[in-house]
């Protein structure tokens, strides 16, 4: 696996501390490393700048402001291409938030709390 | 003489007949003047027939019986000034008949005065009886006068008697329609209380689904940081089994556990925090005043109301502006009902985001802005959207009660009007509202603070 660039999208600022430390082996060993954007603006105004470095943003949905949905519309708009893969992460497990990512171009689902052995999984998948 | 005598009598049985109506009211008396009358006639007419000094001493009799008879009956009264004119008359009469008893023929050189003093008597009589008939008409008058009045008198009393009786009943029917509001008034203070009541379940409701949101989010972190301290715990142990641990990294991790702790209990109380606002929210009664950071409640309620909304219309964002003129601001407040008022107007404003947002672009970008500061013992706390607005007209009812701009079933009318109670009577506050057409709307509460700075 190559080195991957994560931009992980929530308001709640712990996520980072929690991101840091569930990946911290695979940060030492230099496979991941992660950004972080605590709303979805700071999230697209990151994109202008590091767009070719991030290799899969990582959002939540539910935040005040711009939406993780919205987020993505936007990413698409900018990023027709498969790049950066857009994963959504929602705290409900609900057929709309799905459908809507779905159609809005989403990669990927995950559900809250976050699954870490899962989405591992799914990183080495990548 | 005789025929004055005669005069006197017919003109006083007259006078008592009219004005005592002994007709009617003394028919003893009546008869007896009868008699008198015919009495008089007799004599006058044998007064003709036999002209003699015996029928002159009849006669003065006749009168003086006669006087003291009117004089003795006390219905006569009215007649009795007439007498004394009269008894002088009566006396010069009977003090001539002497005379000429005495003096038989000297006095004839006076007869012609005995004539004049007899045509005297007469007028004087009659200008007595005119004077007495007179005073009798003005009486009779006033009598009459009387009478009407008494009459009004008793026609008042009988009206007295009629209204006193119609207020009476009046007074019975209010008492009942007194005690019909009486009860009516305590069905609607009942009412009233479960509207209340249903209006806090029916905003409790709206809650669930933000304070799902908002339970899940800390305990989603107490369980991942559980987790990663787990991990943390085995890295740890594989570290110190190492012939050459690496000391800087145990080090780190033991820092990293404790940080991590740390964060667990940071969201399990706010998980505590959020199950103890709903607790406070549904429960019933007059909540005590206490000190409570008012930045703080207002945040978590500005959260909820948010989370509440979004858990029904999925689709919809709003930013949350927060600006508080210092970290924590204190004052005096009774938790659970501001809570309400903080929700009722949250609530508001971001159904007027949600509302605004069907009608504009992308461009429109829904925000809630919540701010606080305190000045000169009072606490300002302003919450303001950028939704439609609220016209004038509107504006003027939003604080009635059951007022409400939402279809039926969406609202209860009763959120701003309770909260209005809640921050003019229970906190000696104000609560007011601007608002620009397509622009804005702003809530201004303003409270007393009431806690030592």
């Amino acid at each position: 696996m190559d080195h991957v660039k994560i931009l992980v999208v929530d308001d709640e600022r712990d996520i980072e501390s929690l991101f840091l430390q569930r990946f911290r082996r695979e940060i030492r060993n230099g496979d991941i490393s992660f950004s972080f954007a605590f709303s979805g603006e700071e999230a697209l105004t990151y994109m202008k700048d590091h767009a070719s470095e991030v290799v899969l943003i990582l959002s939540d949905i539910n935040m005040p402001g711009m939406s993780g949905i919205e987020l993505l519309k936007r990413i698409r708009v900018k990023h027709p291409s498969p790049h950066p893969m857009v994963m959504i992460v929602t705290a409900y497990n609900d057929d709309n938030y799905f459908q809507q990512a779905i159609s809005g171009g989403a990669d990927d689902f995950l559900t809250k709390p976050i699954d870490f052995t899962l989405l591992k999984e799914k990183l080495k998948n990548l | 003489m005789q025929f004055i005598y005669f005069l006197i009598i017919l003109l006083v049985v007259q006078f008592l007949k009219t004005t005592l109506h002994t007709k009617v009211d003394y028919p003893a008396l009546d008869r007896e003047l009868k008699i008198i009358r015919w009495v008089g006639v007799i004599l006058f007419v044998l007064n003709f027939s036999n002209e003699s000094a015996f029928i002159d001493w009849v006669w003065h009799a006749a009168i003086i019986t006669f006087v003291w008879y009117i004089n003795s009956k006390e219905e006569f009264k009215s007649s009795r000034s007439m007498l004394s004119s009269i008894s002088i008359i009566i006396g010069i009469g009977v003090i001539w008949s002497f005379l000429v008893v005495i003096f038989p023929t000297s006095l004839e050189s006076f007869d012609s005065f005995y004539d004049a003093f007899k045509f005297v008597g007469l007028i004087w009589v009659a200008t007595i009886w005119f004077q007495n008939r007179k005073q009798w008409k003005q009486l009779e008058e006033e009598r009459k006068l009387r009478l009407i009045e008494e009459e009004n008198l008793r026609k008042s009393e009988v009206r007295k008697a009629e209204l006193e009786g119609l207020v009476a009943e009046r007074t019975k029917e209010i008492t009942l329609q007194k005690e019909e509001l009486e009860k009516a008034l305590e069905n609607l203070n009942n009412t009233q209380t479960q509207l209340v009541q249903s209006e806090k379940m029916a905003s409790l409701g709206e809650l669930t689904a933000g304070i799902a949101h908002e339970i899940q989010n800390p305990l989603n972190f107490v369980n991942n940081f559980a987790e990663v301290n787990s991990e943390l715990i085995q890295e740890l142990k594989e570290e110190q089994a190492r012939e050459q641990p690496d000391y800087e990294l145990i080090d780190e991790i033991l820092r990293d556990l404790a940080d991590n702790m740390q964060k667990m209990t940071h969201h399990g109380k706010r998980a505590d925090s959020i199950v103890k606002g709903m607790l406070l929210h549904s429960r019933s009664g007059a909540g005590e005043k206490e000190k409570r950071d008012i930045n703080a409640l207002a945040d978590e309620y500005m959260r909820l109301a948010y989370h509440g909304l979004r858990a029904k219309n999925k689709s919809f964002n709003a930013s949350l502006e927060k600006n508080f003129d210092r970290e924590e601001l204190f004052a005096s407040i009774i938790p659970q009902d501001f809570g309400r008022v903080f929700l009722n107007i949250f609530n508001n404003a971001f159904y007027a985001l949600m509302e605004r947002k069907k009608i504009e672009d992308e461009n429109y970008s829904p925000t809630v802005w919540l701010s606080t500061f305190a000045k000169d013992g009072m606490v300002e706390i302003r919450i303001r959207d950028n939704g439609p607005g609220i016209p004038q007209s509107v504006r003027d009812k939003i604080f009635q009660p059951f007022f409400t701009t939402k279809p039926s079933g969406e609202g209860t009318g009763l959120g701003l009007s309770l909260s209005y109670d809640i921050v003019n009577q229970g906190h000696n506050g104000t609560l007011e509202v601007e608002s620009q057409s397509g622009v804005f709307t702003e809530f201004i509460i303003r409270i007393p603070q009431n806690v030592p700075s």
